[in-house]
C-alpha cells in the first residue's frame, strides 16, 4: 500500500536563496528568529523587483504605450497570483493596500463609519495585534457603538463561552480576529467566529497577516467577509499588502482614499467611483512592490504551504522542548498542536530587552517587547516577552544557539 | 572589552541588581507615571521636597523595566538629590548619559531616558516646570 509522503522542505537548501544569510552579525552567522515581525527576502523576489524596474517599469493603467502596458500586466498579474493564493472567487475582490494594517483601516473607515451606530456592538479579541484592535476601538467610539473584546484563557486560547454575553450587549455588527496571534502563535477559531458573526448578522474581518505566510488561507473556506494580508511577512517587499473582500460588500461601501485612479468621472458638482478593485486604489500604487509580492507568492506556492507549516511545527515543538528544559524560563501560549511557529517566553527576573540584547551579540535576532499587543500583555500580567519565531529558512541549529544564548543571559544578568 | 561587557559593565549591573531609591513613597510631594511604549516598561517616580519645598530631598521609583532603564533610574535618584526642581527640569540628558557611561543604541536610549523624562513630568505637575521637549503638546486619544 502506498503511503503518501508528508510534504517536506529542505531549510538548509532554501537558506541559500536568501542573501542575508551570507553575511554576519557581530561577527557571528545570523540566526534570524524574528520572521513574525518580518520575513527575509529570497533572490527570486529581489530579482523580480529589479527585473521589473529594468525592463517593464512605467506607471500603471492609463498609459497607451508599450511600457505602460507591460507595467500594468505585471501589476495585474500580481493581483491574479494573490487572488489565486487566497482562493478568492474573483481578482476584482483583491485590493492592493500598503499593509494589512491599511486593509483593516480601510474596512473600519469605509464600512464602519457608514454602518455602525449606538446599539451596535463591535467585537474584537484580547489576542489581537493593535492593527486589528485600535481601528475598531476608534470607529466604535466615533459612531457610538459598543466595543467588546473576547477574552482568552491561561493557554492563550479564546474563551468562546463569552459570546452569548457579548451578543446580549446589542446588535453585533463586526467581529474582527487574527487567524494567528502574532504574540503567542495561537491558531484562532476564525471560522467558528465567522459563523457566529453571520448568525448575528455581523461581518467577519480576519487579520491573516500572521497566518498567510505559514499556512493555507482560503477565504472561501474561512467564510470571512474581509481578509487582510501583508507582503513583507511572506518574503515579499515592504509597503504593500492586500485586502480581500466580498464583492457585494465592497460595491456597497464608500471609498476610503480619494484621488486619481479611484474615479470614473469627475465634474464640478459630482464624482463617481471607479469599478472594483480600483475604487479602493487611489493614487499611484506600490507597483514594483506588488510585482515583488506576486513573486513571493510564487515562491511560497512552489515550496508549498503545507511543507512550510509542517517544517515550522517541527521547529516549534523542538524549541518548546529545549526552552522548557531551562530553569526559570516560562513559555506562553497553547500546546504545539494548536499554534504556529512562534514562541513567546520570559526568563525569570530578566527583562526581555536584556535577553534580546545579549542574544544580539551572539548574532541571534529575536524580538522583545509587547509585540503591539498591549491588552494581551496586560491580561497575562506581564509588560513584555521575548519572542522567537520561525519560517521556512529556520533551522534547528538556530534554536540550539538560542538556548545556549538564554543560558548566557542567565549567567550575566541572573 | 567587548561591546557586551561595556553595556552591562559592573556599575550598571550593580545599580540594576541593587537599585537605589527603589520603592513606593506614600506621601510624595510629586509623582508621575511613565511608560516606554516600545517595550511596555512602566515606572512611577516619587519626589519629596525639602523644607524650602523646592530642593529635592528624596526620589524613589517603582515599576519594571530592563537593566538599562532600571540602572539609569537608580543612578538618577542619586544624581538629583539636593538639586532644585528648576535645575532638574532643565537637566540635560547628556549629564545622565555621562553618568551611565556606555554607548547606547537609539532604542536603548529610550530605556535610559524613561526615568528622567518621568521625573520631569512629576516636577511639571507639582511645580509647573517645563516639560521635556517632545512631550509638550502631547495628548492621548481619550477613549473612555
Amino acid at each position: 500500500m502506498a503511503v503518501e509522503a508528508r510534504p517536506k522542505l529542505d531549510a538548509h537548501k532554501l537558506r541559500t536563496d536568501f542573501p542575508i544569510f551570507d553575511g554576519e552579525v557581530n561577527g557571528k552567522p545570523l540566526a534570524y528568529l524574528d520572521s513574525a515581525a518580518s520575513a527575509q527576502k529570497p533572490r527570486q523576489v529581489l530579482d523580480a523587483i529589479r527585473d521589473f524596474y529594468e525592463t517593464s517599469y512605467a506607471n500603471v493603467h492609463r498609459g497607451v504605450y508599450k511600457l505602460a502596458e507591460d507595467a500594468t500586466a505585471g501589476y495585474e498579474g500580481a493581483r491574479a497570483k494573490i487572488a489565486s493564493f487566497l482562493n478568492a472567487p474573483s481578482e476584482r475582490e483583491v485590493i492592493f493596500t500598503r499593509s494589512a494594517t491599511e486593509g483593516i483601516n480601510l474596512v473600519a473607515y469605509a464600512w464602519g463609519l457608514d454602518n455602525l451606530g449606538p446599539g451596535d456592538v463591535v467585537v474584537v479579541t484580547e489576542l489581537e495585534h493593535h492593527s486589528n484592535f485600535v481601528p475598531w476601538q476608534y470607529v466604535a467610539k466615533r459612531t457610538g457603538a459598543e466595543f467588546r473584546a473576547i477574552p482568552f484563557d491561561d493557554h492563550g486560547e479564546l474563551t468562546l463561552e463569552s459570546l452569548d454575553e457579548i451578543a446580549a450587549a446589542g446588535n453585533v455588527k463586526v467581529v474582527a480576529n487574527n487567524l494567528v496571534s502574532n504574540s503567542l502563535g495561537t491558531i484562532n477559531p476564525s471560522e467558528r467566529l465567522g459563523a457566529w458573526a453571520h448568525e448575528q448578522g455581523a461581518i467577519m474581518v480576519v487579520d491573516a497577516a500572521q497566518a498567510a505566510p505559514h499556512r493555507t488561507v482560503d477565504v472561501q473556506a474561512l467564510g470571512a467577509d474581509f481578509v487582510a494580508i501583508s507582503s513583507h511577512k511572506m518574503c515579499g517587499p515592504t509597503g504593500v499588502g492586500a485586502l480581500w473582500g466580498k464583492r457585494e460588500l465592497l460595491e456597497r461601501m464608500s471609498p476610503f482614499n480619494l484621488g486619481g485612479e479611484m474615479i470614473r468621472s469627475v465634474k464640478l458638482d459630482k464624482t463617481t467611483w471607479n469599478e472594483l478593485p480600483y475604487k479602493f486604489e487611489a493614487g499611484t500604487p506600490a507597483i514594483a512592490e506588488a510585482v515583488g509580492f506576486g513573486a513571493a507568492v510564487d515562491y511560497l506556492t512552489e515550496i508549498g504551504l503545507e511543507a512550510i507549516e509542517a517544517h515550522e511545527h517541527e521547529l516549534l515543538a523542538y524549541a518548546l522542548d529545549k526552552l522548557g528544559e531551562i530553569e526559570g524560563v516560562t513559555c506562553y501560549g497553547p500546546p504545539p498542536e494548536r499554534r504556529a511557529g512562534i514562541v513567546s517566553f520570559n526568563v525569570d527576573g530578566i527583562h526581555p530587552h536584556d535577553v534580546a540584547q545579549v542574544l544580539d551579540w551572539e548574532g541571534i535576532a529575536i524580538r522583545a517587547g509587547h509585540h503591539c499587543t498591549q491588552p494581551l500583555m496586560t491580561r497575562l500580567g506581564i509588560a513584555a516577552t521575548s519572542r522567537a519565531s520561525f519560517y521556512l529558512y529556520s533551522v534547528r541549529e538556530e534554536i540550539d544557539r538560542l538556548v545556549a544564548g538564554v543560558e548566557r543571559v542567565k549567567k550575566v544578568l541572573g | 572589552m567587548s561591546e557586551f561587557d561595556q553595556l552591562y559593565r559592573e556599575v550598571i549591573l550593580d545599580h540594576y541588581k541593587n537599585p537605589r531609591g527603589h520603592g513606593v513613597m506614600e506621601d510624595a510631594d510629586a509623582d508621575a507615571e511613565g511608560m516606554n511604549p516600545l517595550c511596555g516598561d512602566e515606572v512611577t517616580i516619587y519626589v519629596r521636597f525639602g523644607e524650602d519645598s523646592d530642593t529635592i530631598d528624596e526620589v524613589k521609583f517603582s515599576g519594571r523595566g530592563c537593566a538599562i532603564s532600571q540602572a539609569a533610574t537608580s543612578m538618577l535618584t542619586e544624581m538629583v538629590q539636593g538639586k532644585k526642581a528648576s535645575e532638574v527640569a532643565t537637566l540635560d540628558k547628556d549629564e545622565l548619559l555621562d553618568e551611565i557611561g556606555i554607548p547606547l543604541t537609539p532604542i536603548r536610549l529610550k530605556c535610559a531616558m524613561l526615568g528622567l523624562t518621568t521625573l520631569k513630568v512629576a516636577l511639571h505637575k507639582a511645580k509647573g516646570t517645563p516639560l521635556p521637549q517632545g512631550l509638550a503638546g502631547y495628548d492621548e486619544l481619550e477613549l473612555t
